[in-house]
């Protein structure tokens, strides 16, 4: 029976079904075609003259290509702030959080931990009522973080979400691991870090992936805490170019006409674009495989 | 230091009896309170109790020189205010909608995107596919609203296209279909990876098994693929239905502009612009109070309501 198995799966299917399937993954196409096309578009988009872009769009014309906009947009300081700054609020909020969270996650997922349903509330309430944003703001206020990276870093740390991810996860792990270890008298911190923390890495390095590019593509904290723009991200630099078409001063400033100058700033868009968007999705490949593996979907479950 | 935690519920043992055992328990395993569970509740109870006591100030009208002690109460004041203002009812309509018409459209298309990837028989290929699926998830809130306005604008490809020159930010009628549709362009892919996984562990073999008895496609997805999602549908349902009032200020911010606020102005935003921007701290606490509680009731009611359609099963 199982000869013919890998040749036959489409034969087995009607000629409706082929049918309904084939315009299903027409869908699809169009789906992925969607995607790929804004992104392709920007890409050239972004090498173009700035005045041949405002009249034509793109054109294959090589001689109309340039690098103004990388040279002009990879030249201004306050990207680089924001970039180093993003990458700082982003790799110190990833290791307080997963630190946190995993650590947390721990006697929660203990049956016999005592005090666990009163944890379990407080943390859950959180989860669906909150302050709000002026009391949150008067708070961080009054404990003096304002315009300090702390406060975006903090209030967040703890994702209770994350912590049910991690709980559910721990609980996956065979009991008689820590009944061993209990039996050679380990304490539960050598337990935690020699034993079971090792055989949850793929929880950990999920949470960290997810946390980091959270940190990473978020403004709102930043926008209303942080206005000091050395302490800004890149996020919020961004903004200023993207939303409020206010590129940075230096990146125009030799332009003399106003006409150009727009057409200049429309240009530096697509290439702050494709700048501050490398870096996440380059990297984003290589965690593929944890996508597939159905850690998340099989935690989000429990 | 032998004293081992009773096995509970098996005898009766008496309140003291249980204390002691508690007592006991807990300072023999004092790390987890203190070193496992302590950074957590100490941030949970400053950054997020904390601010529980002081949404106080609706009922107030604070003076941040006075403080909470010293400020004037007014009661219900400022939730009359907002409610019989002629704005409330636009906000929250703007809210609704945005949120439900995101809702409905956006719901399913994760689920469909799943059983079509679920379909794909060549491994590299479906990775492949995946792969360009998912890619969106990692663009930031203001890269993606950068993105819609440079393809929007009015010298940009998209009016280029049609051979137009229309300011489509500036238009109300236009925000909600681009909020809508942006938000599918990037987060449909990324959504439909819990139903992908669930869909690729749960039905191997009895798909085959189907597909061998001669059942149809439709057969197929209604015996086997639709039950092995289903609980995930239902839960993500419930999340999403629930939480329709706090629909997120960020995305909503980046697109609005001065013309297109008479459908973009949702309650989040009108939240920051009365309390950051205009200091009125009493008053828009007070709406972002009405926002939480609206919001905990509809997640309860959708909880109770999918329950009982599901065989008791919700949340």
């Amino acid at each position: 029976m199982t000869v013919k198995k890998k040749k036959s799966k489409m034969a087995l299917y009607t000629r409706q079904d082929k049918a309904i399937l084939y315009f299903g993954y027409f869908l699809l196409a169009l789906f992925v075609i969607a995607i790929i096309v804004p992104v392709v578009y920007i890409i050239f988009a972004s090498f173009m003259d700035p005045v041949t872009l405002q009249n034509k769009g793109i054109t294959f014309d090589f001689s109309k290509w340039t690098l103004t906009a990388y040279e002009r947009v990879a030249t201004d300081a306050q990207i680089w702030i924001g970039f180093k700054n993003a990458v700082v609020y982003s790799i110190l909020f990833t290791i307080i959080s997963v630190a946190v969270t995993m650590l947390a996650a721990y006697p929660m997922s203990l049956p016999d931990f005592k005090g666990k349903k009163i944890f379990n509330t407080l943390f859950v309430i959180t989860m669906f009522f909150g302050g709000g944003l002026i009391p949150t703001y008067l708070l961080i206020n009054n404990l003096g973080l304002l315009d300090s990276m702390w406060a975006v870093i903090l209030p967040g740390a703890f994702s209770v979400w994350n912590m049910i991810i991690a709980r559910t996860y721990y609980q996956g792990i065979p009991h008689e691991l820590r009944e061993a270890a209990d039996v050679d008298g380990a304490s539960e911190m050598l337990y935690f870090f020699k034993i079971l923390l090792p055989v949850c890495m793929p929880v950990v390095a999920v949470l960290a992936l997810w946390q980091f590019v959270a940190m990473w593509n978020s403004y709102f904290d930043a926008m209303i805490y942080l206005n000091d723009t050395a302490k800004q991200p890149l996020q919020l630099v961004l903004r200023s170019i993207l939303i409020q078409s206010q590129p940075e001063s230096g990146m125009i400033a030799d332009i003399q006409s106003t006409a150009e100058r727009a057409q200049l700033a429309e240009l530096l868009k697509y290439a702050t674009i494709i700048i501050s968007s490398l870096p996440l999705i380059v990297m984003y490949p290589f965690f593929q495989k944890y996508f597939d593996s159905g850690i998340m979907a099989g935690s989000i479950k429990g | 230091m032998k004293a081992k935690a009773s096995p509970s519920g098996t005898v009766a043992v008496s309140s003291r009896q249980r204390w002691h055992n508690t007592c006991v328990y807990v300072r023999r395993h004092w790390q987890l309170y203190l070193l496992f569970l302590l950074p957590a509740v100490a941030l949970t109870l400053i950054f997020k109790y904390a601010p529980m006591g002081g949404v106080l100030i609706a009922f107030q009208n604070y003076n941040p020189f006075k403080g909470i002690l010293g400020s004037e109460w007014v009661g219900f004041d400022n939730f009359v205010r907002f409610m019989s203002s002629p704005d409330f009812q636009r906000y929250l309509v703007n809210t609704l909608k945005l949120s439900v018409y995101g809702l409905l459209w956006g719901f399913p298309i994760p689920i469909i995107l799943a059983f079509l990837l679920n379909r794909i028989e060549s491994k590299k290929i479906k990775q492949k596919v995946q792969l360009v699926l998912y890619m969106p998830n990692f663009i930031s809130v203001i890269v993606l609203c950068g993105i819609v306005r440079v393809l929007l604008s009015v010298t940009g490809p998209v009016n280029g296209l049609l051979n137009t020159s229309i300011n489509f930010m500036t238009l109300p009628e236009a925000f909600r279909p681009i909020y809508i549709i942006s938000g599918i362009w990037q987060g449909a892919g990324w959504a439909s990876i819990m139903y992908t996984a669930s869909l690729s562990n749960a039905s191997k073999d009895l798909k085959e098994a189907a597909m061998i008895d001669g059942a149809n496609l439709l057969q197929q997805i209604v015996t086997v693929e639709w039950p092995a999602i289903k609980d995930m549908v239902v839960i993500q349902f419930i999340l999403q239905a629930g939480n329709i009032m706090s629909i997120g200020f960020e995305k909503a911010y980046a697109l609005q502009t001065d013309l297109n606020l008479s459908s973009s102005e949702i309650i989040a935003t009108y939240v920051y612009k009365k309390g950051l921007l205009d200091g009125d701290y009493s008053f828009s606490t007070a709406v972002g109070l009405f926002n939480t509680v609206i919001n905990v009731i509809l997640l309860i009611a959708v909880n109770k309501v999918v329950a009982k359609l599901n065989d008791g099963k919700g949340l």
